[in-house]
């Protein structure tokens, strides 16, 4: 029964046919469309990724553990690394950039809605492309079939004399195609928010989420290019007799870590900076504070964007720079932590004096402040080059990252999703599965995480099928698999919650979280056009100015 | 004055150091021959990887203490500041920042990122451009997809996957220079108890030394991913002391032995594909695909590390290598048994 129809007795109600309703799906130019697409695709991404990493997991538990062959481990690694960096977490990023921006900013749509669509298919036709390959891909050798070069593809292990067969080739095409889409997204975000702003709407008002992803969309231009461009380079190596990155014919190997690196490092930022902007919304409305030290905030975002273009080559300590070069990439990536470092202290500003609510959005933010604590620190380790030359490449450096993008972006997409879902779909998320989800998932990922270090201190490599016994690696890794299962069930459970509330949640209204930002004056789920009139603000926070007429904020500005 | 406080600091930082060290081998307990040595980086042995060593546990204190601090803020403002049923319906005081407390918290991190980048150039700086003492011991390190060739061009030595190395003592140092190069793809030469890792990278010749200063087997393993067999290209150096790393030399240097009495293996070696990628000194076979078998039995493992070196181990290789280490670019040879037989026995007597 549908609830929401208003049923009068004697009267049918027309239920449009669900070929209209795809229809309308896969035509729409809407943004809000648009951005529950990004993110339904990209959690679709999550689990077949999260299943990817299981099965890596289940090899890894025991030492020369023969549950897949060395061909197959290698194809699940790429496939996990390729799918949960380009397929899931910038799609769900540019889909909650997409949902919130408009709404945010007072807008009826993006800037260029057909853009819009086409970056969307384009993204998505990236990831159908990639994944084509496990049928696709095998070529004239019948070497090969889902992509094995790790998702680096460090040369020359691409050039055909390595990489037979077509897996490299559906590598690099998907991400190229991708990588057009998230141009395109980029672009539209930049626009909307310097052409679409509602009256009053000046600069310095904007909420820091729509401030972060402005910055965001910027890195986006600058970062993804190079790697597109690598990516046509290696297709010309691979086909069109090309040299770029073929050392056997005096290419250049460490030419395409240059070009991998100067996209590879500027994207983790990409990831995390909205995951910071929705730890810039979310945690001052369970505080009930405005954020700490907004201006800082956004020098601070702004200065990460600039300096993070300048840290690339701490991928490379053990690629043999000389010693000035290592030094300065020590110098900038250190310097990265201290606007960063601004950050998390803003935020603990934020909540000091304040009346935190922990529902489980903010423990979601809760869990990723010190996760993300622990993640900067250990990337101050890995940024001091002597120490990298021993912590890179090995297990150490596998449990740094998976702090900042799972305890950092995937923490930090988790709270976005408790928090907005009630808006994009009007109904609650069920309190008590988002607290067995939550509790669940910490333990799972802190046993996975934080034990995951030591192998690496301990002399295990990254991207090892199998390894040897009695190195003191073997319990290690079998907790951190055990990890990864208490992972996977907190994952069920956090389906099964999107799932039931979508039918059975409690009503949402149009401000369950009593918040402060535009998107939450309008209906849940908003209209189609999303503000009957274009609303005038005159502060940061236009709700809490009509909540407040006594003390509004637009009397500090 | 100044020097009691810095022996004290020293001091300090050792018992840390000790501490760590301690906990972590505690992880990496095994029971293991007196000779062996493990792979853990907080048990160095050479003095890059002490220099490293030490600066690790410096930034570890160094983080350490600020995970405390930022740590403690943030558990203490969580249950100070919880909403409380009392405060129901009223706002806190709606605080909107301080020029101060920002000043405070961008430049205490800028000095601490001044020291930490200081100590760490200092440490690049002396591990990378150490110039090469006269005594020093020079080896080529060619990487191979899923294998590691040495070779001596001052001694006239071809040998894999083993290295050997003189002990070098602090007072009379006889480090290792290590040219890497590598054959095909990117590999990483590591063994993480004698120092960092450094690339092996095709057309991008690069350098690193090590000065051991114990003597026995350290392991390590190629940290690059390479292909499909990355996992099995593993790395033993032995450390050997003066008169023990001459005699190894000497008999290094020796070509093949010849033994009549394995001249029918030794006909199936010459008379198949084996001599195409596999050399032995003195004989026909001077292949260089695959690793010089000139001194085959003085080596504890076949197959980089995949396997001990026994009879039984051999064959199977010989016969199938893919049932000890799959994706290995050596193809089964199809022997019958007695070639297969033969062929053994004859590697058996390479010493």
């Amino acid at each position: 029964m549908s609830s929401n129809a208003i049923t009068i007795p004697g009267v049918q109600i027309e239920q449009k046919p669900w070929v209209d309703t795809l229809h309308e799906w896969v035509t729409t130019v809407d943004h809000k469309r648009l951005g529950v697409l990004y993110i339904l695709y990209a959690l679709l991404f999550l689990v077949i990724a999260g299943v990817e990493a299981l099965l890596i997991r289940i090899q890894l538990m025991f030492p020369h553990n023969h549950f897949v062959s060395p061909e197959v481990f290698n194809r699940l690694f790429t496939m996990h690394g390729t799918t949960m960096v380009f397929f899931m977490g910038m799609p769900i990023l540019f889909g909650f950039a997409n949902y919130l921006v408009p709404l945010m900013i007072g807008a009826r749509d993006m800037a260029f809605p057909r853009l819009n669509a086409f970056s969307f298919w384009l993204s998505a036709l990236g990831g159908f492309l990639f994944y084509f390959s496990l049928v696709g891909a095998n070529g004239l050798y019948g070497a090969g079939n889902a992509p094995d070069v790790g998702w680096w593809a460090y040369a020359p292990l691409t050039a055909r004399a390595f990489s037979p067969g077509h897996s490299t080739d559906y590598w690099a095409l998907a991400l190229l195609v991708s990588g057009f889409g998230s141009i395109g997204t980029a672009i539209n975000i930049i626009a909307t928010i310097l052409c679409m702003r509602c009256p009053g709407m000046k600069l310095s008002r904007m909420p820091l989420l729509v401030w972060l992803n402005l910055v965001m969309a910027g890195m986006v231009l600058i970062s993804v290019s190079p790697l597109s461009a690598a990516q046509i380079m290696l297709v010309i190596d691979r086909y069109l007799g090309g040299h770029f990155f073929d050392a056997q014919a005096g290419g250049s190997a460490v030419l395409w870590m240059h070009f991998f690196w100067i996209f590879g490092h500027p994207e983790v930022y990409i990831l995390i900076i909205p995951c910071f902007a929705f730890m810039s919304e979310i945690i001052p409305v369970f505080s009930r504070k405005p954020i700490f030290g907004y201006p800082v905030m956004v020098a601070a975002t702004v200065c990460i964007g600039f300096v993070s273009m300048s840290v690339w080559a701490h991928h490379m300590f053990s690629v043999g720079m000389n010693s000035y070069a290592n030094s300065f990439f020590t110098l900038t990536t250190m310097a990265v932590g201290v606007p960063t470092g601004i950050k998390i202290f803003n935020w603990i500003g934020t909540m000091w004096g304040g009346r935190i609510q922990f529902k489980v959005p903010m423990l979601f933010c809760i869990a990723f402040l010190f996760q993300f604590l622990i993640a900067g620190l250990t990337g101050v380790m890995l940024g001091s080059a002597a120490f990298a030359s021993q912590l890179t490449l090995s297990y150490f450096v596998v449990a740094h990252f998976h702090y900042t993008l799972v305890g950092g972006v995937v923490f930090g997409v988790f709270a976005a999703i408790y928090y907005w879902y009630p808006k994009i779909t009007g109904r609650m998320l069920s309190e008590t599965l988002g607290k067995w989800h939550f509790w669940l998932f910490v333990i799972g990922f802190h046993l996975t995480f934080d034990l995951m270090h030591f192998p690496g201190l301990l002399g295990m490599p990254r991207r090892i099928y199998t390894y040897e016994p009695g190195r003191g690696w073997d319990t290690l890794n079998l907790l951190v698999s055990i990890g990864a299962f208490i992972q996977a069930i907190a994952i069920v459970i956090f389906v099964a919650n999107l799932v039931v509330s979508y039918f059975k949640g409690a009503r949402a209204g149009n401000d369950p979280w009593d918040a402060w930002t535009l998107e939450w004056s309008i209906s849940s789920p908003p209209p189609a056009y999303n503000f009957a009139t274009v609303p005038t603000v005159a502060s940061r926070r236009p709700l809490w100015d009509l909540k407040h007429p006594e003390d509004p904020d637009s009397r500090y500005e | 004055m100044l020097k009691m406080k810095s022996s004290t600091l020293r001091s300090l930082a050792q018992t840390i150091l000790l501490l760590f060290w301690s906990a972590m081998a505690v992880w990496a307990s095994e029971p293991k021959g007196s000779s062996s040595h493990g792979t853990n980086i907080f048990s160095p042995a050479s003095t890059a990887a002490k220099s490293i060593a030490g600066l690790s546990v410096f930034v570890l204190v160094i983080t350490g203490i600020i995970f405390v601090v930022v740590f403690g803020l943030l558990v203490y403002s969580l249950v100070k500041f919880r909403a409380r049923a009392m405060d129901a319906g009223r706002e806190p005081a709606q605080v909107y920042g301080s020029t101060q407390i920002e000043l405070a918290w961008t430049i205490i991190p800028i000095l601490i990122v001044v020291v930490l980048f200081l100590a760490t150039a200092r440490v690049i700086h002396a591990i990378q451009d150490a110039p090469e003492p006269p005594g020093a011991v020079e080896v080529t390190v060619i990487g191979h997809q899923y294998w590691w060739e040495y070779r001596y061009p001052k001694l006239g030595i071809v040998t894999a996957n083993e290295l050997h190395i003189p002990v070098s003592d602090p007072s009379h140092p006889t480090p290792t220079f290590l040219r890497l190069l590598s054959a095909d793809t990117d590999h990483s030469f590591w063994v993480p108890e004698l120092g960092g890792k450094t690339d092996l990278i095709p057309n991008h010749p690069n350098r690193m030394w090590i000065d051991p200063q114990r003597t026995g087997v350290f392991l390590g393993q190629c940290a690059q991913y390479c292909g499909v067999q990355h996992a099995k290209m593993l790395i033993r150096v032995s450390v050997d002391g003066p008169e023990d790393f001459g005699t190894w030399v000497r008999a290094q240097q020796q070509p093949a032995v010849k033994d009549a009495s394995v001249a029918a293996g030794r006909r199936v070696f010459e008379g198949n594909a084996c001599m195409n990628c596999h050399a032995v000194a003195g004989t026909p076979a001077s292949g260089r695909f695959g690793p010089d078998l000139t001194h085959l039995m003085t080596r504890a493992t076949i197959a980089a590390g995949a396997a001990q070196n026994t009879p039984e181990n051999l064959r199977l290789w010989v016969q199938n290598p893919s049932a000890i280490k799959p994706g290995s670019l050596m193809p089964a040879m199809q022997l019958s048994d007695a070639d297969l037989d033969a062929v053994v026995s004859y590697m058996e007597t390479l010493r």
